[in-house]
């Protein structure tokens, strides 16, 4: 018997969970996959959105500008990389300026600060590599942020704060008896008073065991190209051009890890499993990704992947209590990521207020991250090398992470316990060479950890 | 602050070639710093045989070719750190490394070896579309997997790419119990040598399928099989798709030197070999700064890395005696034209020091019975017949020092004959 | 009988044609040098093969090693699995006998590599 079950252990699903962990209730996350942030949460464009395009007065319009000034600040007490690049909207053909200061009056309208828009020379001037525009928006408190750094930060610090993670656990119903809820898993059943339904591309098949008025969430499959940390300075802030219907359209961004990343493409499917790039999709991205920049250097893509956004019929998150205790955070598309924190913060206080629930004391809400040994000072590299070896040994060299880092991502509150999990709560293996000459020594210090022959470690 | 006259950065077979030839031309305080825990480079997973005909006039496995360099650098007293990582080489020569004893430090040195080797390119960089599931590894992750951690990764294995490490892989894993299935290379030709096509694949009736490449990866947890295609000018041929289950995806699809050091020190990049511009003495374009190995372009024959990283050690022991940056004379390039890819240096100094020069280059195609032909100023001044040129093979001729003497302006070194 | 094989003595590849009268070669064609046509005697009378594979340790510490000569052909995965299951311990040096006699060839297997105690 738990309060809370909150069924997904993406960002959305860490961020209620954390939320949560601020009051006196027990929470208990149950998720399929063998680690946090394994969907929508891993593949998506790390982009958090200044909020001037959503419509304003919906929930995403709220919750986005709120959680892009949370995520600012959470960077710093969850330590996770975040960086404050900008963003500019790119206009190519001067009829469509109009369209350029719509969303400067809808940012203005939904609160977004440092919105401005630019004349072709100012554009030319702050990226120069971008090709002619006949005007653009610029949005100051853009950035980008790295999406795994921030949902594993979540879930660590909810987990230290008392929560407790369920993973390899599928939820394959879940019914009413009396005043709980009876949730059955392949791994057996439990009860819980609450449950947050955080299933992203599952939140339809979630929502509909519990709720009468079916709702239903479309897999929109975006692909990407990331390229090579040469490139990364390609340009600096996070480049879009004018909105369509299917989305934000062909991006070009930087990463906080130095990479280039272009995509995505925009594909609505029904396989909520199909992750798989395309020829043809991979075509497209460098080709509307041309329209920005002509001279993006393809060569040097170092690897490409697809993500499904969680899309909804409603054309906004569903956040409510759709049925007795029973809270939806579905359909959370595009700025699901930036509004994570915003939308942690509302659904964990539905569920305070509706409990009567007492804030816990003892709560901490700051947490420490897997030490990013090439960032620091070399006083500091030595200090730690001195207390710790491990760090004095490179495992990842296209990254530059140590045996220390990983062996830190492997002991540490949620370790890691596949090779991408260590991947994305340290880097090791997101470089050029993409783990071909670390991974063997990864998986020993996996094997080592767990106890398990070095055949038995997995990738994923 | 630790002073060298010789830092070699690698110590694989180029970076103890280079050490050992340094010292042997009279350079003392030499040291060697090598990331994994023991000499030899690549060389110790490389297990097959086939190494060492032109060194040591006897055929021996990777390993024992390293340990044969390992034992002249231990028995000329070349000091070495293992297990330590260079993290940066600045202009100025002073070059940044990092051992778990020693922490991070900086040493300064009089001249430096860039032998870093190389890397295989991975999945990504190919394109390939569809899942990303656990049973993908470039050949030599694999190699390294089986050789040195005793795993085997997998059962039912089909690989992409003709390279050699592909070749000499679809060996050992059906050695070790597996079935290969088939290798695909998308040229209409092998990159690999065929000695390993007939002991490697013929030997156990594995297909190679040329003009053949991968276009659709299935299976989103664990690989599960892979869509082939026949290709005609790089492109699939609708119609010719082809499943083959499969657990285990090995790609050998090219090497790409290793530069990034390199690149951080400012040192010219020639993007046709992505390794350094180098001068007859493989001297880069920052003086006291040398390239050899797979870090300079990426060689088929451990034998010719060892020769070239002699030079590029004896070149160092000269700039160091002497200071000297160049010779006197004026620096003439080599231009490669039709049907050579790059060469290597990409230019000398007409007086160079030795009685002949060395150039080694690729060719972009395969020509029988040609010519390689050296013209300067439309006039010919070399010509060598050649049986056989194919891409997979380095080529190597030594021309004399009267014949490049005369040279006034760029030296065109080009292939006399028809591609096939 | 004719058969066909491609010399592997130099990138040339030249296609050859061999005939053969049982066992004996009768003759030798499409080969550009005397070297094919020695290859091609060996390939199809006795063809053999160098056998490098790895033994490991009861710790688990992998030793490359190689058969001092070639073996014949037939007898590769033989040798393989007989090798498979030598116990070796360290020390090892370089050249050091692992199997005396590998599947009965009367060749033994050597060690590659010097692999001192840990």
């Amino acid at each position: 018997m738990v309060d809370v079950t909150i069924i997904g252990a993406g960002v959305i699903g860490c961020a209620v969970a954390r939320e949560l962990t601020k009051y006196r209730l027990s929470v208990c996350v149950v998720e399929k996959e063998t680690d946090v942030c394994e969907g929508t949460s891993k593949a998506n464009s790390g982009i958090v959105h200044a909020g001037f395009d959503c419509k304003p007065g919906t929930l995403k319009s709220k919750m986005n500008v709120k959680g892009c000034a949370m995520v600012r600040e959470l960077s710093k007490t969850l330590d996770f990389a975040y960086r404050n690049n900008e963003a500019l909207v790119l206009c190519f053909d001067p009829a469509q300026l109009d369209g350029l200061r719509e969303l400067y009056d809808r940012g203005t309208a939904n609160g977004v600060e440092g919105l401005e828009l630019l004349t072709p020379d100012q554009v030319r001037n702050i990226e120069p590599a971008l090709n002619d525009v006949a005007g653009a928006l610029l949005a100051k408190t853009s950035g980008i942020v790295c999406p795994f750094e921030m949902t594993i930060a979540f879930a660590e610090n909810a987990y230290d704060n008392g929560a407790d993670f369920r993973f390899d656990t599928t939820v394959t119903g879940i019914s009413k008896s009396g005043s709980f809820y009876r949730i059955e898993t392949d791994k057996g059943s439990f009860e819980s008073r609450f449950v947050v339904n955080a299933a992203g591309v599952y939140a339809d098949v979630i929502h509909n065991m519990v709720c009468e008025d079916k709702i239903k969430i479309t897999p929109r499959r975006g692909e990407y190209c990331l390229l090579d940390t040469e490139a990364g300075n390609t340009v600096k802030r996070t480049i879009f051009q004018l909105p369509t219907k299917m989305g934000k359209g062909v991006l070009v961004t930087p990463t906080v890890h130095g990479n280039l990343l272009v995509g995505p493409s925009a594909e609505n499917i029904d396989d909520k499993e199909d992750t798989a790039t395309t020829a043809s999709g991979l075509a497209s991205v460098r080709d509307r990704a041309g329209l920005s920049v002509s001279g993006i250097p393809f060569g040097k893509t170092i690897t490409t992947f697809s993500g499904l956004r969680a899309v909804g019929d409603t054309d906004d998150f569903i956040i409510t209590m759709s049925a007795e205790n029973f809270i939806d955070a579905a359909g959370i598309e595009s700025p699901g990521l930036t509004s994570a924190p915003a939308i942690g913060e509302y659904i964990a206080g539905m569920i305070a207020e509706k409990a009567g629930a007492e804030r816990n004391d003892a709560f901490n809400g700051t947490r420490k991250g897997v030490v990013h040994f090439v960032a620091l000072s070399r006083e500091e590299q030595n200090e730690l090398i001195k207390r710790d070896p491990a760090y004095g040994s490179i495992v990842c060299r296209c990254a530059t992470v140590t045996e220390g880092e990983i062996r830190d991502a492997i002991s540490r509150s949620l370790g890691a316990r596949t090779l991408d999990g260590v991947k994305r709560r340290t880097g090791a293996g997101m470089g050029r060479c993409q783990a071909g000459f670390c991974s063997p020594k990864t998986m020993a210090l996996i094997a080592e950890k767990y106890g398990i022959p070095l055949e038995s470690v997995r990738k994923n | 602050m630790r002073e060298f006259d010789l830092a070699v950065i690698g110590g694989g077979p180029a970076g103890m070639a280079a050490a050992v030839a340094a010292k042997k031309k009279g350079l003392d305080n030499i040291i060697i710093f090598e990331r994994d825990a023991q000499l030899g480079g690549i060389l110790n997973q490389c297990i097959h045989n086939g190494f060492g005909l032109h060194t040591f006039k006897e055929e021996l496995t990777g390993p024992e070719y390293a340990e044969r360099y390992a034992d002249m650098v231990r028995e000329l007293g070349i000091p070495y750190e293992t297990g330590t990582m260079v993290l940066n080489i600045s202009d100025d020569r002073t070059v940044t490394i990092m051992s778990r004893e020693r922490g991070v430090e900086g040493i300064s040195a009089k001249s430096v070896v860039l032998a870093m080797g190389c890397r295989e390119r991975p999945r990504g960089a190919l394109g390939i579309a569809g899942y990303r599931p656990q049973g993908i590894y470039t050949a030599g992750t694999a190699q390294r997997l089986i050789n040195i951690d005793g795993v085997l990764p997998g059962k039912e294995c089909v690989i992409l790419g003709s390279g050699d490490i592909g070749l000499i892989m679809a060996r050992r894993m059906t050695l070790e119990g597996a079935h290969v299935a088939a290798v695909f290379e998308l040229m209409p030709y092998s990159n690999g040598l065929n000695r390993n096509i007939v002991q490697c694949l013929d030997d156990f009736g594995i297909p190679l399928l040329l003009s053949h490449t991968i276009i659709d990866i299935k299976g989103k947890e664990n690989l599960e099989g892979v869509v082939v295609a026949e290709v005609k000018d790089g492109k699939p041929i609708a119609g010719t798709e082809e499943y083959y289950p499969c657990d285990t995806l090995l790609l050998s699809c090219g090497l790409i030197p290793e530069n990034e050091l390199s690149r951080a020190c400012g040192v010219d990049i020639n993007p046709l070999t992505n390794g350094a511009v180098v001068d007859d003495r493989l001297q880069t374009s920052i003086p006291g700064v040398f390239a050899c190995g797979n870090v300079l372009h990426v060689h088929d024959l451990v034998d010719y890395v060892s020769a070239e990283a002699a030079k590029a050690g004896e070149s160092a022991a000269e700039f160091v005696r002497s200071g000297q940056t160049s010779g006197d004379g004026t620096t003439i390039n080599l231009i490669p034209k039709n049907g050579v890819r790059y060469t290597v240096p990409n230019k000398f100094s007409a007086d160079f020091p030795d009685n002949e020069l060395h150039i080694r280059f690729r060719v972009t195609g395969i020509y029988k019975n040609s010519a390689i032909v050296l013209k300067c100023g439309g006039n010919e001044i070399f010509r060598k017949k050649t049986m056989i040129m194919i891409p997979s093979e380095m080529q190597d001729i030594a021309v004399k020092k009267d014949v490049l003497a005369q040279a006034r302006e760029d030296v065109e070194i080009m292939i006399e004959g028809e591609a096939q | 009988m004719t058969k066909e094989l491609i010399c592997i003595c130099c990138p040339m590849g030249c296609r050859m044609t061999i005939e053969l009268d049982g066992e004996k070669v009768v003759s030798v064609t499409g080969n550009t040098c005397k070297r094919g046509s020695a290859y091609a005697v060996t390939e199809l009378t006795a063809p053999v093969r160098m056998v490098t594979t790895t033994v490991r340790t009861a710790d688990g510490v992998s030793i490359p090693v190689k058969t001092k000569e070639p073996v014949p052909k037939e007898r590769i995965f033989d040798c393989v699995s007989e090798i498979k299951k030598a116990e070796v311990t360290l020390p090892v040096r370089v050249g050091d006998v692992i199997i005396e006699n590998v599947a009965s060839t009367g060749i033994p297997v050597v060690a590659a590599k010097t692999v001192p105690c840990r």
